[in-house]
């Protein structure tokens, strides 16, 4: 698997994907980000590196995920064939663990004890909390105080695996704050200090090392589907927030010119409303968090509030990547109301006995869409980028799964 | 032509002494309430002020200013506010030099050249941009030249000797050097990593380096004066008027009351 750390599409050397990416970062932080390129290069032509994380990926994740034909949610999907490409199976229920590990390692490379991560959802706070118990560091997680009510599952999972978790107050109290608040953290602290950043955001080189990390979700699909079908598939569709999912099992299909990737971003209550977070269909180019990219914002360049059901999908910036893929015309970007996400969950539950998390449910969604505008005859490949045990407080007030009044549809 | 800022500092250390730079968030607590606490740091000592661009991600400001800012932004400032700011401001006080310290996106998102060009003609003598590294300056640094604008740099203690030279020599007016590794906000101790910053910073430049983050009193003004050429305070103003609360007489008291003390202790190295 070492082929994951050594892509085609890198960005140029100062991090530029076309006119996004970049490192828009305070002095304090310089150091410490070359560091950590200069660190990550050495550790991708390093046979060590690879064969280590190799491993953990095997024996700890328990990769290679499987790729599960999902016939009966193929029956509403227009007939099109579907295709789920099953990272929710890794340990900790997510994709996030794939780019963790590597990180971890890339931490005991530069010597440092301590490691600080943002979450949304809590997923990458839990795959990191977890690799920190493995590898002995020192683990702060920052999450918006909203997420840590609508994701206390997770913030109980973090605090069991040894991590500190500090709810973030600032602001919007959610994603973006606690990207915020862990930056501040960062420049106290950069000497003992790794922040491990979760998506493939950030200023150079944290996009293109957290996608090549995650790269292993589309070698291994892509490899799967041609096995299973003979062939490539038509699509690939995959939920984007900060967009790490989609650019794992995106990247290895760029060269494939006939596979459309499809990028499914939160339509949240409406685009129509101000309660979305589709930073790519109605954001405009920015700078935040390190990286020039779509953003969400007002005319003088104030973040605007995102919104989305999915905590991991409610987030006001999108990786550099997608932005590029996006100008370019290499990959579309729909998006999907929270409404149309939740149906998706409950569909694919209850025809398959697979419970998505509500990231992977705007996908499925967009797959539904997809398969009816495609036909019986198309093969859609869907990455399940996490499992929906953590959803389940959410997804019971939305259906009315407890002996109480449902908040949303109950049908 | 000699910059208004190079000027005011050259004045400041033909006087033997530190220059006394305030910070204070424009649209804190109101436009018209900001405007007359900026002045209130000027008539109480400060040679120069920045004046904040409040911001709704400011990932290098501690609580104090984070809290100034939300407080200007839910007040409803605008850039345009902030540039009426900087225009009273420098017309009521013609020896002051006036910079504007703001994160990228708000002038990315105005227009550079806009920006540089509304900026020079509200008086404005230049601008602090903390999360602009050198890299990525080329144009805004090109439209500062053409109007006359200084772009004040930051240097860290992370910064290695060689990035130090890179920095500075793409700077001017002066050098930031921040006394900690951390965000704003006031601290019991300045870090003991200033001296030596700001020794290797003028390793590197003719330019004057000042000193900011943590600074609070007239004592650590005194401390800082002696090994640097000013000497800047922001969170500790904020402070004042945040405690002062509704009232805005004992807020102008206080915050010409801190930079008097902060004066005095420039001018005691």
């Amino acid at each position: 698997m070492s082929e994951n750390l050594t892509g085609p599409q890198v960005p140029d050397a100062r991090g530029y994907f076309g006119a996004y990416g970049g490192r828009f970062i305070p002095e304090a932080l310089v150091a410490a980000v070359e560091q950590v390129a200069e660190e990550y290069e050495k550790a991708k032509n390093d046979p060590a590196f690879a064969a280590e994380l190799d491993l953990l990926l095997k024996d700890y994740t328990g990769r290679p995920s499987a790729l599960t034909d999902v016939h009966r949610f193929s029956a509403e999907a227009g007939g099109a064939r579907v295709l789920l490409k099953r990272e929710d199976l890794n340990h900790t229920g997510s994709h996030k663990i794939n780019n963790v590990l590597g990180q971890a390692l890339l931490t005991r490379r530069m010597g440092k004890t301590r490691i600080i991560a943002e979450t949304g959802a809590g997923q990458h706070g839990v795959a990191t909390a977890t690799a920190c118990a493995l590898f002995g560091f020192d683990c702060t997680i920052y999450m918006g105080e909203v997420d840590t009510e609508r994701q206390a599952l997770n913030v109980a999972r973090m605090r069991m695996l040894g991590a500190e978790v500090v709810a973030v107050k600032s602001g919007s109290r959610t994603l973006k704050d606690a990207i915020n608040e862990a930056f501040r953290d960062w420049v106290a602290n950069v000497d003992s200090t790794h922040y491990l950043f979760g998506t493939v955001a950030g200023p150079h080189p944290f996009p293109a090392m957290v996608r090549d990390f995650h790269r292993v979700i589309g070698i291994e699909a892509r490899r799967q589907v041609l096995e299973r079908t003979g062939r490539l598939p038509d699509a690939v569709v995959a939920c984007v927030g900060g967009g790490s999912n989609a650019m794992g099992i995106f990247h290895e299909f760029i060269p494939d010119a006939g596979v459309r990737l499809i990028g499914c971003e939160p339509a949240g209550e409406g685009l129509e409303t101000e309660r979305h977070g589709a930073t790519l269909t109605k954001g405009s180019p920015g700078v935040l968090h390190g990286m020039r990219t779509y953003v969400l914002q007002d005319e003088d360049g104030q973040t605007v509030e995102s919104h989305s059901i999915s905590a991991g999908l409610d987030y006001p910036g999108v990786g550099p990547e997608h932005a590029w893929l996006k100008d370019t015309g290499r990959a579309e970007y729909r998006t999907v109301t929270d409404d149309a996400a939740m149906r998706a969950l409950r569909l694919l539950s209850r025809t398959e006995g697979i419970i998505p998390a509500i990231e992977s449910a705007h996908a499925l969604a967009g797959a539904l869409e997809l398969g009816r505008e495609l036909g019986p005859e198309a093969t859609i490949l869907v990455n399940l980028s996490g499992r929906g045990d953590k959803d389940m407080h959410t997804a019971a007030q939305y259906f009315g799964l407890y002996d109480e009044p449902a908040k949303g549809e109950n049908r | 032509m000699t910059s208004k800022l190079t000027t005011v500092l050259a004045q400041a250390g033909a006087e033997d002494r530190a220059a006394l730079i305030g910070y204070l968030p424009a649209g804190f607590p109101s436009v018209d309430g900001g405007i007359r606490a900026i002045s209130a740091m000027i008539e109480g000592g400060c040679d120069i002020v920045e004046i904040g661009l409040p911001h709704s991600d400011p990932v290098l400001d501690g609580a104090t200013i984070q809290t100034a800012d939300d407080i200007a932004l839910r007040g409803g400032v605008r850039i345009t506010d902030v540039l009426r700011t900087v225009k009273e401001v420098a017309d009521a006080h013609p020896a002051t030099a006036v910079l504007v310290m703001t994160y990228w996106n708000p002038v990315d998102r105005y227009g550079v050249a806009r920006f540089a060009a509304d900026l020079a003609a509200a008086g404005g003598a230049g601008v602090i941009l903390p999360d602009l590294p050198v890299e990525e300056s080329g144009e805004w640094r090109k439209a500062a030249g053409e109007h006359g604008l200084d772009t004040v740099f930051v240097v860290a203690p992370s910064s290695k000797d060689a990035r130090l030279a890179e920095v500075t020599a793409a700077g001017s007016g002066f050098v930031y050097a921040a006394a900690v590794m951390g965000v704003t906000g006031s601290r019991a101790q300045v870090g003991d990593l200033a001296e030596d910053l700001v020794a290797r910073t003028r390793a590197t430049t003719e330019l004057p380096v000042c000193v900011g983050l943590g600074v609070s009193n007239g004592a650590q003004a005194a401390q800082v004066a002696g090994f640097a050429d000013g000497v800047i305070v922001g969170s500790a103003f904020v402070q004042r008027i945040l405690d002062a609360g509704a009232d805005e007489a004992a807020a102008l008291d206080a915050v010409g009351a801190l930079a008097g003390e902060l004066a005095q202790g420039v001018r005691s190295r």
